[in-house]
């Protein structure tokens, strides 16, 4: 979010005193209440994701320590480790952006430099946006008829699921990355005899870079965080893998589905240590996707 | 290599050779395209397919307007009303908190926090946005609920209120930041009309500014809404599942949690009658999707 707006409203409505328009005493008791609303909106807001923050940190930070992050829950000592939780998010990130990333992409670069408007073109939009717009419980209820009757509770499953789930958040970014290009280095390309693929090998794609990658940072977030998308798809698995490839089939809860599992069984202090670590990777994220963006800027 | 070799690299293949990786390279991103419809035909017919058989056995009145909710009853029923009347109204009052609220924050983002404020005021929107569902519902569950049941002397604090208020809190963020992308559209030119004509700075904010980015507040809105009745995990945490008719202070169950909470265990009819829940929900979205996709024609790009 850059915020670039009229610069003589910030100045004028921010600190400095209200010119003596004639209108002016008028209008006061409207003004003050709607400024003194939207300042209490605005601390609202700030207060809610601070506090938020503050309370998931305080509360959680304890019940991470080292045992906690390096072993899988033991029924028998009673500890309750997620380290199959850490591998399973982390082979459910890799995977889905594994799919969704290329075919994204390749969908961003379709409608920005092949296809001409159309009914074709507007079609596909249309159904981005409807993707966009699918909540994850019924992408969870697709793969679960769709994909688990193949492979059944598997990360495999949750894979596919969530490759669809992302996939307008990939082609969206990418095609705002595509539309900072210059027009005149198409031209220019073009002018040079460059075919399309070379221009978008040799030029574009180099040039979205940043956009590409932003656009996959934005979509771990989201994998990081869904949970209703994949109960019915991953499953509630708990196990180590027992081979790098084997384990993609086999059932296994990322650390959202750990949190909603525990929290049913009412192992506060556990989900407030989850809560804290996803909380410190949204944060991280975050603060990427901004060191990106003014990288970006600072290129142009 | 002579300048005359590097300058063929782009040649290197031939003409022939050329235009054959052009169209193969023409028919992959072709297919990438065609990836989205692909998906959007293959979940609707999915839906309808199995949400379909349920509804025939059912019957669609006895299913949308029964008001009891008994699939494993000796004489089971398969009303959803209590269902949907809970995720409209849940949506709705999450909306009636979080738009003001949003909108006024969008504003006070744009035209009143000091500048050095900024980068704070808008990493705290997006730490907001990036929050899983679980943790708010885990939140809303530990922190909200038991406040809520003390305040207003219940027994429990699992209601539709509390279910409410979290949904406010988490479509706050898109609000917020579709305003503020939408508000900074509105042409310099309205902003020094308005203040030419004797506006104050309020008043042209207000019946300036927000006025002129009106279609914009509403996508928001919209997707808000979308965010909102889709909304599953925090929902299920702190809305206590019970499928009541709504009450403010009693426990409910959203559509979106009604498939949840029973589908490892159902079978037969009643499974069916899960999927078929799915298909009303899909409905609901995709009835929101189009209402958004005639906002979005309407504004000028």
């Amino acid at each position: 979010m850059t915020i670039n707006q009229s610069a003589v409203l910030r100045e004028r409505a921010g600190g400095r005193q209200a010119p003596s328009s004639l209108l002016t005493t008028r209008f006061r008791l409207f003004d003050l209440t709607m400024r003194g609303l939207s300042l209490l909106a605005g601390s609202l807001t700030a207060f809610l994701a601070v506090g938020l923050l503050g309370y998931l940190l305080v509360r959680g930070l304890p019940a991470i320590d080292w045992t906690f992050l390096s072993t899988s829950p033991s029924a028998l000592n009673k500890t309750y480790g997620i380290l199959p939780n850490i591998i399973n998010t982390v082979y459910m990130i890799v995977l889905t952006l594994l799919i969704s990333a290329p075919l994204g992409v390749g969908a961003a670069i379709y409608l920005n430099e092949y296809a001409r408007r159309g009914p074709l073109v507007q079609a596909i939009e249309f159904t981005t946006e409807t993707l966009a717009g699918i909540p994850s419980i019924i992408y969870g209820l697709f793969g679960y008829i769709c994909f688990g009757s193949i492979f059944s509770y598997s990360i495999l499953t949750g894979t596919f699921t969530l490759s669809i789930m992302v996939l307008p958040t990939i082609i969206r970014t990418t095609q705002e990355a595509l539309r900072a290009v210059p027009t005149g280095y198409r031209e220019g390309a073009a002018g040079l005899g460059a075919t399309k693929w070379h221009l978008i090998r040799t030029i574009l794609l180099p040039c979205c870079k940043n956009g590409i990658i932003t656009a996959c940072i934005l979509s771990v977030g989201r994998i990081a965080g869904e949970s209703a998308a994949l109960i019915f798809t991953a499953g509630i698995g708990t196990s180590l893998p027992r081979g790098i490839l084997r384990h993609t089939l086999s059932s296994g809860a990322t650390l959202t589905v750990q949190l909603y599992q525990y929290a049913d069984r009412g192992l506060n202090d556990i989900c407030f240590g989850i809560a804290a670590i996803l909380v410190l990777l949204v944060l991280a994220l975050n603060l990427s996707t901004r060191l990106l963006a003014g990288r970006t800027r600072r290129e142009d | 290599m002579s300048p005359v070799q590097e300058k063929t690299s782009i040649t290197r293949k031939g003409p022939g050779a050329r235009q054959l990786v052009e169209k193969i390279m023409n028919m992959i991103f072709l297919i990438c395209g065609l990836a989205s419809i692909l998906f959007v035909v293959a979940i609707t017919l999915y839906m309808l397919i199995s949400g379909l058989p349920a509804i025939r056995e059912v019957g669609l009145w006895n299913f949308l307007a029964g008001t009891v909710w008994a699939p494993t009853a000796s004489d089971p029923s398969y009303g959803i009303l209590p269902m949907i009347l809970a995720s409209v109204i849940g949506t709705l009052g999450a909306s009636a908190i979080g738009v003001p609220v949003g909108v006024l924050t969008a504003v006070f983002i744009c035209y009143m926090a000091p500048r050095r404020l900024l980068p704070f005021l808008t990493a705290t929107v997006e730490l907001l946005a990036g929050i899983p569902s679980v943790v708010f519902g885990l939140v809303g569950m530990i922190l909200l609920s038991p406040m809520i049941a003390r305040i207003f002397d219940l027994s429990s604090g699992a209601t539709l209120l509390t279910a409410i208020l979290v949904l406010a809190v988490m479509i706050l963020p898109t609000i917020v930041s579709v305003t503020i992308t939408s508000l900074r559209a509105v042409p310099e030119e309205y902003v020094h009309g308005s203040l030419a004509l004797g506006g104050t700075e309020t008043t042209t904010i207000f019946k300036m500014n927000i006025p002129a980015a009106k279609s914009g507040i509403v996508t928001g809105i919209v997707l808000g809404i979308g965010r909102a009745i889709g909304e599953t995990m925090a929902i299920i945490m702190v809305s206590g599942n019970v499928p009541n008719m709504p009450n403010l202070f009693g426990s409910v169950r959203f559509l979106t949690t009604g498939i949840v909470s029973e589908m490892n265990y159902a079978s037969g009819t009643h499974r069916e009658a899960l999927f078929s829940i799915g298909l009303v929900l899909f409905i609901f979205i995709f009835l929101i999707n189009l209402t958004l996709n005639r906002i979005l024609k309407k504004q000028p790009q």
